[in-house]
């Protein structure tokens, strides 16, 4: 393994919504097994950067490097294309995301959900799909509700299913945004408890909270984001204990409590 | 009422012929009204706007106009284009198209009505566009989509009455042929209503049945 290289590598990133300049050219760097944690203020642009490394969000400027591979666009003539549809479904299926919402499909069973993937992207057989999806349920410990809907689920095994909908891929990379902001307070400690063992398990991980605790327990990293901007990155230790940016000492006392 | 049921006898096999021409008419027009419909709803709802424009323009003139002008004109203008369609036929096309793009709008409803997050909770698993139409977007759309497709099944059988102006031997013109022979008008438009009111009440209940069945969830 060229240990030069990092698995997620984020160059001068620029997006624009309309007029609004969201991201403001953000570089960033992942090393396999690394768990970075973003936080900011709300609109400084953390679910717009996690939507454009899964490549749900087009982009103006910038490069998003995964594994060695320039996904999203490609440059011909000094001019930049985005990939079709079939590049980007294989680009988006190497990363896994997990979402504030759940976004869980109601038509599906628990592991109706997490086997879709496993079947038509991975293209898995039925009875090994299922078993795949019967280990990720048992992990983030909802084995026997794998035939259960998403309607007869509370959030936090919602959301627990949707981790294992996105681990079950096997991707290099997880985002998570907000994964505990729509739970009720009660369900939030499940939902922390297994992004921890995921982590503790060496999955990549890049994740935007707004539980500062949560993320100086389980980062090896966290970066300060501040309108489109990454303006402080470095140990929990340092962000938390000796934040060297204003703003960012700001922010932290505001949202301590 | 004896007469009335000697009559009847009489006219049992126009009656069944009629009855028989209806269903099969409407039925045909469902299904290829279905067809239309997909592929319309889709369009109107993820093509690009110079795409979708001409779908738009079909679906707005087809749900402008009566449905007996659209039969007429299935049944005279391929004529005056050298295409010879029987009734029957003109009448299918008319209620296709027409049951097209109502099915295609009422589509297009349902899949915009599905929140973003399916679609994006899709993609990023890595499902390509089709796989995600036909494994997340479209069984969604399809369940609310559901009573108001039963209810154009309904329009249809209704709608295939008209096709008695263009000479469709279908329950209503073998109605009115057994009227022109035994003058019972009253009784056999109310026994001709009566199997209409029946077939749309088993179609009702169907989708009930269908949608208690797949609407649990
Ligand atoms: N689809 C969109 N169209 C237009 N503007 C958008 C869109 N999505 C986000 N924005 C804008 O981009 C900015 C950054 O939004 P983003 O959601 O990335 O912030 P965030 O850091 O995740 O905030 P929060 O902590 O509230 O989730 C905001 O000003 C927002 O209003
Ligand atoms: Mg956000």
């Amino acid at each position: 393994m060229d240990k030069q290289q990092p698995l997620l590598a984020i160059r001068g990133l620029t997006k624009r919504f309309g007029t609004v300049d969201v991201l403001k050219g953000v570089d960033l760097d992942l090393d396999r097994r690394d768990v970075v944690s973003i936080i900011g203020s709300s609109g400084s642009g953390k679910t717009t950067l996690l939507r454009c490394v899964n490549l749900l969000e087009e982009y103006q400027g910038g490069d998003i490097v995964l594994d060695g591979e320039t996904i999203g666009y490609r440059s011909a003539n000094g001019r930049r294309h985005r990939f079709g549809d079939r590049e980007l479904s294989r680009q988006r299926s190497m990363t896994g995301m997990v979402f504030q919402s759940f976004n869980l499909f109601p038509h599906l069973t628990a592991a109706g959900n997490v086997m879709l993937g496993l079947r038509k992207v991975l293209r898995l057989p039925k009875a090994e799909a299922r078993a795949v999806a019967e280990t990720w349920l048992t992990r983030v410990g909802l084995a026997a509700r794998a035939d259960h809907y998403p309607s007869q689920l509370s959030g936090g095994q919602q959301q627990r299913v949707a981790i294992a909908r996105a681990l079950a891929m096997n991707p290099k990379l997880v985002l998570l945004d907000e994964v505990t902001s729509a739970l009720d307070p009660e369900l939030v400690q499940e939902v922390l408890n297994t992004v921890k063992s995921i982590a503790d398990d060496g999955a990549t991980l890049l994740i935007v909270t707004h539980e500062m605790r949560f993320a100086r327990d389980v980062s090896s990293r966290v970066v300060f984001m501040e309108q489109g901007r990454i303006v402080e990155d470095g140990p929990p230790e340092q962000i938390f204990g000796a934040p060297k940016n204003q703003r960012l000492a700001a922010f932290l006392r505001n949202t301590r409590h | 009422m004896q007469v009335f049921l000697d009559q009847l006898w009489i006219a049992r096999f126009a009656l069944w012929d009629g009855f028989l021409l209806t269903v099969q008419i409407a039925a045909a027009s469902i299904l290829f009204g279905t067809l239309l419909g997909g592929i319309v709803g889709i369009q109107l709802s993820y093509a690009p706007w110079w795409l979708k424009l001409p779908f738009r323009l079909y679906v707005d003139i087809m749900r402008g106009t009566p449905v007996l002008v659209l039969i007429l004109a299935a049944f005279y203008i391929p004529s005056v284009a050298g295409l010879s369609l029987g009734p029957t036929q003109a009448g299918i096309l008319a209620l296709s198209l027409f049951a097209g793009a109502h099915i295609g709008e009422l589509l297009r409803g349902s899949l915009q009505a599905i929140p973003p997050g399916q679609a994006e909770a899709g993609r990023s698993i890595g499902l390509t566009f089709p796989q995600l139409l036909a494994y997340v977007l479209l069984p969604q759309a399809a369940r609310s989509a559901l009573p108001p497709w039963i209810n154009t099944g309904v329009e249809l059988i209704k709608g295939s009455s008209l096709l008695s102006m263009i000479g469709v031997g279908e329950l209503l013109l073998k109605t009115q042929e057994i009227i022109g022979r035994n003058f019972m008008t009253i009784q056999f438009y109310v026994f001709a209503g009566i199997l209409y009111l029946a077939i749309n009440i088993v179609l009702d209940q169907l989708g009930k049945a269908v949608e208690r069945r797949v609407g649990q969830h």
